[in-house]
């Protein structure tokens, strides 16, 4: 029974349950103190010692389904033979349980026996989707196919014996129906121990991919891994909000404290550096070029609310609006649809988007303020507007200009952008949303050296 | 309350999921099987439980029922922001300490008069026991306090979630090994260990290491007949048509994009309500003036107003 348990942490593993080994032995005391007998108990209860969360009971609950539902066999006909093998036949087989379970054995003991030959071919081992047919072939040697084979194969050269030939016939049946439930069994098994294996490749892949060429059905999967990447950006910097100055006596509190103690200083204070949370402004370009970039960065500075005071977000193609509402309003990844659709895919125009900027938002900049700018930098030959850019640097603490093509294509053709990167303080590419993570993580550090 | 529990009536208790069922049932608490379960999995592991849900689910009151069940006493933590250990769980008597030394002094010279040189008052200085950080001027708070009750005791902690992030890792300690280090005196270790409830509102998520040392229960919104049950609990004195109407009505919000679903805490106060306006079944007026019970938003409550006839009418057919 151990080894039944042991594999079900592993399936839950395989459905990203975390189960570490002081997790796994609260499961063993666990099932010590419930038994297997009452399965409601025992679901209830193994839930509620190893998943986490609600996301983790929800896959809690379907892993402990597919695991503990006995694989039932398809009723198959029954072998003609009737129910028991005269002694004949049985001599005809001689010491071959495969042959004998095939001819008369019940669906249950089938399904026994091929979970004992599962488990001991590791099956919980099964990793890649390449791996199936090696696995269904090792289940079948163990429950000792060869040796089917080769019965079948002597049967079949007694060619006047009627009842070899049969024999055999019935035989052959059986090998590929039991040929079939093994493979559907390992697909099963599959299911359980390998789906994740398979997505974490896929995530990693993802990552490095750039993102104008992300497909739309992969926009789930990226929100995921930019949501994870933000949170733990989160947690980096939220604990650090406090830092105490080690050994500068704060005086006055100190003193303040000693009152109840008759002036004795029992309680010392230290002086303390508030960290203050960063402001961000964000201006993303949403043309053609640009928009798979910006909303990944959008949703990516959304999901850093935690440990941003504020963040202002604007976005442009031809003119500049503010998007702030919208994305506060909705989810991300619902409002970015709509702000696409309201002032993106038109063709570019820096210097005019640059000019609304100032009518909308300039007064607000400040020197804690980080201005985030999105976009290639091609401004369609029209007038890019320098002095605005020379502005917006003047006032805010750093501008930091991310650009998702290459850097050797810069000041090539109509882009501004060696113009532009005189006004920031970091001016770099950003294709990929390992670029992005990178990057952010910069723009933070810069707010909580401490 | 206050009684000492024998072990073994303890033990009877809890000795399978449908005892504490009926247990807590007995006490107002209607528990579903899987919260019945956390408890008993609780007890044979004896580690302390995350319950997690929205508000006014009942995570709170769960360990106030188990607790007045099983007699034993209730010790509650309020977590907060800046809630720190000398709140949470001991703190020295300053005021007593200042008092001791004062007394020390003025023995101290009776004592060591007689004494010849240095050395020898030394010596018998040291032979006085170090009373100043003892266990005598330690003042308790609830969670040492909790580690020492003699026959065990029920512990809340309440909204975990709005403690600091020091001050959970501080949790760890007491929370896998029921035991606590004072620097000063060393360790403090649970007389018998306490049934430990946390509750969490996910105002933020907690710490991975906190989650592994809990069970982890999520309370969600009940369905319809077991909501029944818990008003029924709740407010015996409701008739049982009201009773089907206001639930079915309740449940049929939660569909409703609202800013807060009302949970059950709501169906109680409502049903309430209705009780004290001696109503005896919904209707469309009524609804409309009681509906700031259910909802506690301006907006929801202007959002589901219009639907208030229609909704009056299928809860009635209910």
């Amino acid at each position: 029974m151990q080894q039944t348990l042991e594999n079900f942490l592993r399936a839950l593993r395989a459905t990203n349950v975390r189960v570490s080994p002081a997790e796994a032995i609260d499961a063993h005391f666990t099932v010590d103190s419930v038994g297997y007998s009452d399965r409601t108990l025992l679901k209830d209860s193994l839930c509620i010692a190893l998943a986490k969360s609600e996301e983790e009971v929800e896959r809690f609950d379907e892993c402990f389904e597919i695991f503990f539902t006995r694989d039932e066999f398809r009723d198959r006909e029954e072998p003609s033979g009737g129910d028991g093998l005269s002694n004949a036949e049985s001599e005809m087989l001689g010491e071959q349980p495969l042959a004998e379970l095939l001819l008369g054995g019940s669906e249950t003991e089938m399904a026994q026996a091929m979970e004992q030959a599962a488990n001991d071919a590791g099956v919980a081992n099964i990793r890649f989707s390449t791996q199936r047919g090696l696995f269904t072939r090792r289940i079948l040697d163990r429950m000792g196919l060869r040796d089917l084979e080769r019965l079948i194969a002597s049967l079949n050269r007694q060619e006047g014996d009627q009842v070899a030939v049969e024999m055999a016939e019935r035989l052959e049946e059986g090998r590929s129906y039991i040929f079939e439930e093994v493979r559907q069994y390992i697909d099963r098994q599959f299911d359980l121990y390998a789906r994740n294996a398979g997505e974490e490749l896929r995530e990693e892949f993802l990552a490095k991919t750039n993102l104008s060429a992300v497909e739309r059905r992969d926009f789930d999967r990226m929100h995921r891994i930019v949501r994870r990447m933000a949170k733990k950006l989160a947690t980096r910097y939220a604990r650090r909000r406090k830092h105490t100055k080690r050994g500068v006596l704060d005086v006055r509190r100190t003193l303040r404290k000693s009152i109840p103690h008759d002036g004795i200083p029992f309680e010392t204070v230290w002086k303390q550096t508030k960290i203050e949370r960063p402001r961000i402004v964000v201006i993303v370009d949403v043309s053609q070029s640009v928009a798979a970039a910006a909303r990944f960065l959008l949703l990516f500075l959304y999901s850093l609310h935690e440990v941003i005071a504020t963040l202002r977000a604007f976005a442009f193609s031809s003119h500049l609006i503010e998007v702030s509402d919208i994305l506060k309003e909705r989810n991300v990844e619902e409002a970015i649809p709509e702000v696409l659709e309201k002032i993106g895919f038109r063709s570019t125009d820096y210097g005019q988007a640059l000019e609304d900027f100032e009518d909308l938002h300039m007064d607000a900049l400040d020197r804690h303020t980080t201005v985030i700018i999105l976009g290639d930098g091609r401004s369609n030959d029209t007038d890019p507007r320098m002095d605005l850019m020379r502005q917006i640097h003047d006032r805010s603490k750093s501008v930091i200009w991310l650009n998702p093509e290459p850097e050797p294509f810069w000041g090539t053709g109509d882009s501004e952008m060696h113009r532009y990167r005189n006004f920031c303080q970091v001016a770099k590419t950003c294709r990929t949303i390992q670029d992005l993570e990178r990057i952010i993580d910069d723009v933070m550090k810069t707010y909580f050296r401490a | 309350m206050n009684d000492i529990v024998s072990q073994d009536t303890l033990d009877k208790k809890l000795a399978s999921v449908e005892s504490i069922m009926d247990g807590l049932g007995s006490n107002g608490y209607i528990a579903s099987r899987r919260i019945a379960t956390a408890i008993f999995v609780a007890e044979n592991l004896s580690k302390p439980i995350l319950v997690e849900g929205s508000a006014g689910v009942g995570k709170t009151e769960l360990a106030l029922s188990t607790a007045q069940w099983l007699g034993l006493p209730l010790i509650r933590m309020q977590c907060y922001e800046g809630l720190d250990e000398s709140k949470a769980l001991y703190e020295w008597k300053y005021g007593k300490q200042l008092l001791y030394t004062q007394i020390l002094k003025d023995k101290m010279g009776d004592t060591l008069s007689d004494s010849k040189g240095l050395d020898e008052a030394m010596q018998r200085l040291h032979g006085f026991g170090d009373l100043f950080f003892s266990e005598q001027f330690l003042e308790p708070r609830p969670l040492l306090k909790a580690l020492r009750q003699k026959h065990g005791a029920v512990l809340l902690i309440d909204e975990v979630d709005k403690s600091d992030e020091e001050f959970e890792a501080f949790l760890l300690e007491i929370l896998s090994a029921f035991q606590v280090s004072i620097p000063e005196i060393g360790t403090i270790q649970a007389t018998v260990p306490p049934l430990v409830f946390l509750t969490s509102n996910n105002m933020r998520e907690m710490g991975d290491a906190l989650k592994r040392r809990c069970l982890h229960l999520f309370i969600p919104l009940p369905d319809a007949k077991l909501e029944q049950k818990i008003v029924a609990s709740r407010v015996p004195e409701i008739e049982e048509r009201l009773r089907r109407q206001l639930v079915t009505f309740v449940q049929m919000l939660r569909e409703d994009d609202l800013k807060k679903l009302p949970s059950i805490s709501e169906t109680i106060d409502w049903a309430r309500v209705l009780l004290l306006l001696h109503a005896d079944s919904l209707n469309t007026a009524l609804v409309r003036d009681t509906l700031n019970v259910l909802l506690k938003f301006e907006q929801d409550i202007a959002a589901v107003e219009r639907s208030v006839p229609e909704l009056t009418r299928k809860a009635q057919q209910a």
